[in-house]
């Protein structure tokens, strides 16, 4: 998969909008890695959650060109910098500013990708709008994830799969569990270290 | 947003809406944006949406011109259809102005060609 464009962002946004990071790199190697699976999918619609300055939904959008991307972000910010980094890459896209997937239709997404703010803090700094959204995870890193976890059997298409990014702190296992009782099997695609975090992406299908 | 997306979108999340589907659109500004044609994209979006939808959606902005009230079940072999629908579909886009949901009458601003669908915790279900 071919990285896109950046070089339409000033270095100063990014006070504002998560900046592309080793995590993002990693979604995107995952996607790459599992590239073989998600062509036979032929996906028609997919939705990037949180996607900040736009990197992985374009670079998603670069590899299939007969999908239509989409994404939220709780962030305005982010959700006009993801339309800008689509545009510069001519990518088909466009971009809600949303609490997670609260406000689309079911049954619509072949394609869900997250990388979550996963930082393990205190529950009150989690569910702000601006960048402290982009890490801040609350109790184990999961209380972002863990409502999205809730909406996914619901809002991805039945032959769909969804590619969620997490660190070891954020206990995948209890991850695994959780999705399985939804009825989803899971597969670790990719795992690597960054300085002191362990840091995978899983992919969860219907079993 | 393009008319794509507002078939896609949903108030359904607020407390004591039922379906919240499909949203009103009330535009200030649209711009038109041109995306290449490719049939076979528009081929495999059409039947994943709610056509007549999207047909009143580009109607209440003013620009259902050509566009069939229903599908022939043959779309796929007419060009021309194929063109129009990739037309509302993706090139039209609501920059500025806000959608209302049907039920409770609650706005969401376009601005930027970005819906704000975030509501408060009080709103929600
Ligand atoms: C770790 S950053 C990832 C950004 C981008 N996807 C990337 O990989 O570079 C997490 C993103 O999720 C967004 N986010 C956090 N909570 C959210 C929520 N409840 N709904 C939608 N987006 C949210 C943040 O604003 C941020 O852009």
């Amino acid at each position: 998969m071919e990285t896109p464009y950046q070089d339409h962002i000033n270095k100063a946004e990014f006070d504002h909008v998560y900046e592309p990071a080793e995590d993002s790199f990693l979604l995107i190697d995952a996607l790459e890695r599992d590239l073989h699976y998600l062509s036979e999918i032929n996906p028609t619609f997919c939705l990037e959650v949180g996607s900040g300055s736009g990197i992985v939904v374009t670079a998603f959008g670069m590899a299939f060109p007969n999908c239509f991307c989409i994404s939220t972000d709780i962030n305005f910010k982010a959700c006009t910098m993801s339309r800008s980094t689509a545009e510069r890459n001519k990518v088909i896209f466009d971009t809600v500013n949303m609490d997670l997937i609260t406000a689309f239709n079911d049954n619509l997404f072949d394609i869900i990708l997250f990388n979550p703010p996963y930082v393990v803090t205190e529950s009150k700094e989690c569910g702000g709008k601006d960048i402290t959204a982009s890490w801040a995870g609350g109790l184990k890193g999961r209380e972002i994830t863990d409502k999205l976890l809730d909406m996914i059997p619901k809002k991805l298409a039945s032959k769909g799969a969804f590619y969620l990014l997490l660190i070891r702190e954020n206990i995948p296992e209890e991850v695994i569990e959780i999705m399985s009782k939804y009825g989803f099997k899971s597969e670790i695609i990719i795992e690597r270290r960054v300085r002191n975090e362990q840091q995978l992406v899983l992919k969860f299908i219907k079993s | 947003m393009k008319l794509i997306t507002h078939n896609m979108l949903t108030s359904k999340c607020i407390k004591g809406v039922l379906t919240g589907f499909p949203l009103a659109i009330n535009a200030t500004d649209i711009k038109i944006k041109e995306v290449d044609f490719n049939s076979e994209f528009i081929t495999r979006v059409i039947p994943k949406l709610d056509w007549e939808v999207l047909w009143c959606a580009a109607n209440s902005i003013g620009h259902s011109d050509g566009l069939p009230k229903t599908i022939e079940p043959k779309f796929e072999e007419d060009e021309e259809f194929l063109k129009k629908a990739h037309h509302v579909l993706l090139e039209i886009e609501v920059e500025e102005g806000h959608l209302t949901c049907p039920e409770s009458g609650r706005q969401f601003p376009i601005s930027k060609g970005i819906p704000n669908m975030l509501l408060t915790e009080a709103e929600v279900q």
